[in-house]
């Protein structure tokens, strides 16, 4: 064991502040660089170009159209998501891996491929007919370019951002009441139900959330597989690239503008329920 | 009774081989051993929530090993209790009852029954949050011996409580055992909480099992995290103790 120098000055840490001023100007940047978009959208526009914007029935639509498809998409992506997450948390099997990977593809995958695929997939020839054929002769239902196909492109991304979450929540429930629950006399159906359901809500709530958000930034695949018809199937996002299409620049951007209050709101959501949300 | 004859253990990816024991009915069993031997995994495997790759579990007598864990009627305490963090204490007394469809009234009286006994009477309408380390101890037990099981498997229920509380459910545990006749099987650390609990000592040592005297309670190397029951428990506990069957 080494002796202390007796000559040496007592021990000082010095300052944190060059860690500080290191740490937030690097992650400083990145904010800066949102608020820059966000004050150059608003310092381009005005209420009269917000006005107009709003005022027209193409946009109104729009507007409609993305609630209601967004809500769906989202409803549907957490009736998925939380039984899938919770056999991904809970059980070991093999394959799994193969699963894992699967659910992950539409999160890496570029958002148009997905659009193309599902094209792809309701035209696809089987025996003579696809299945586009078959749903509008059996169901009387049409699903390429028209609505149907604005909720599932938004659904075939966004259910894997909520299996996502699903999944990271049931994993920071812990499995040891559920296993009592089961020598308690519950089958693993009344154990999910009475014990582990009701510890998720809040990740339940945030899947939705997240689904909903990213149903609402879904652009590529609503474009190949549903089109950008106006009055039919527009959605906000196709607002924007409809507008930039005939030169309203302005229109665009209070469209976007618009976007960004909706995502903040949705956001917000999530925040205050304070769930820690792993993508 | 609960008999395990030559059990094959799967836990990740070690097996527990070769795990053979007996106690006899109505006989409070304590299981001692080293951290990490698998005493948790042989519990667990009783309970049905491992998986047995060979061997077979018998309870009252009965081939237990192929059923489900709610079909064993098994009473289980873990370690971290497993509490129910979602509801109030009455919750989970009633939790069983209401799994087993019991008329209102008579899961009722039990509540009362069980929250008399174990002293949790005001603590019903508490959320288990609030409840302190002994009071959340007697909560998890009054849940395991709610549905009156035959068998009791306890995981170090009295880890992590300062001594008075340890000694008062000591004195507790072993009053329930010996007016309802369970047949309990506790693991524990600590030697005086097995003298004053033990009619019966099984050490679980390199992967076996074995029945040793309690005698033999004396001689043992201490465990680490052993803390021990105070000397006056210890004494009453003793007198009031029935004999080894």
């Amino acid at each position: 064991m080494s002796d202390q120098p007796e000559s040496a000055a007592p021990h000082r840490a010095g300052s944190d502040v060059p860690f500080f001023a290191v740490m937030g100007g690097l992650g400083g940047s990145y904010l800066l660089l949102i608020v820059a978009l966000l004050a150059a959208d608003l310092a381009f526009t005005s209420p009269r170009h917000f006005a107009a914007a709003l005022s027209k029935p193409e946009i109104q639509y729009a507007i409609r159209l993305t609630l209601v498809s967004c809500t769906i998409s989202a409803l549907m992506s957490i009736w998925v998501a939380t039984p899938l997450g919770y056999l991904l948390s809970r059980f070991t099997f093999r394959g799994r891996w193969l699963i894992d990977t699967i659910i992950d593809i539409p999160v890496v995958l570029p958002p148009l491929v997905i659009g193309l695929s599902l094209l792809i997939l309701f035209h696809l020839p089987i025996g003579g007919t696809n299945l586009e054929e078959q749903l509008q002769e059996r169901l009387g239902l049409r699903v390429t370019y028209s609505q149907p196909a604005v909720v599932l492109a938004q659904f075939a991304v966004a259910c894997a951002f909520a299996v996502q979450t699903m999944r990271v929540t049931f994993d920071q429930i812990d499995a040891r009441p559920e296993q009592v629950a089961l020598t308690l006399g519950c089958r693993r159906s009344q154990a999910f139900m009475q014990v582990a359901l009701p510890q998720a809500w809040r990740g339940m709530i945030a899947a939705t959330t997240i689904a909903w958000a990213r149903s609402l930034g879904e652009f590529g695949p609503i474009l190949v597989f549903a089109g950008a018809t106006r009055m039919r199937t527009e959605v906000l996002s196709t607002s924007v690239f409809l507008e930039l299409s005939v030169g309203q620049l302005e229109s665009a951007v209070a469209v976007s503008l618009l976007m960004v209050v909706a995502a903040m709101v949705v956001l917000g959501i999530v925040r205050l329920l304070g769930t820690r949300v792993s993508r | 009774m609960i008999q395990l004859d030559n059990l094959a253990i799967r836990s990740g990816p070690f097996v527990l081989s070769g795990v053979s024991l007996s106690i006899a009915e109505g006989a409070y069993a304590v299981l001692m051993g080293g951290t990490g031997q698998g005493k948790t995994t042989i519990l667990e495997a009783i309970c049905g929530l491992r998986t047995v790759i060979g061997g077979r579990v018998l309870l009252c007598g009965r081939d237990v090993t192929r059923e489900k864990p709610a079909d064993r009627g098994v009473g289980y305490l873990p370690q971290d209790l497993g509490l129910f963090p979602n509801m109030h204490v009455r919750g989970h007394l009633e939790f069983a009852l209401r799994v087993r469809r019991w008329p209102t009234a008579l899961i009722q009286q039990r509540v009362e029954e069980l929250a008399k006994l174990l002293g949790i009477e005001k603590l019903l309408d508490r959320r288990v949050q609030h409840l302190s380390g002994g009071e959340a101890q007697r909560v998890a037990l009054g849940r395991a011996l709610s549905f009156r099981p035959r068998v009791l498997l306890l995981d170090e229920p009295l880890n992590a409580l300062d001594e008075t509380t340890r000694d008062r459910l000591c004195e507790l545990l072993r009053s329930i055992q010996k007016q309802s006749g369970l047949t309990t099987l506790h693991i524990t650390h600590s030697r005086s909480e097995a003298r004053l609990l033990a009619d019966q000592l099984i050490v679980l040592s390199e992967g076996q099992l074995a029945e040793r005297p309690l005698a033999d309670l004396d001689h043992m190397p201490a465990v680490p995290d052993e803390t021990p029951c105070s000397p006056a428990v210890e004494r009453r506990a003793t007198t009031s103790r029935s004999p080894s069957p």
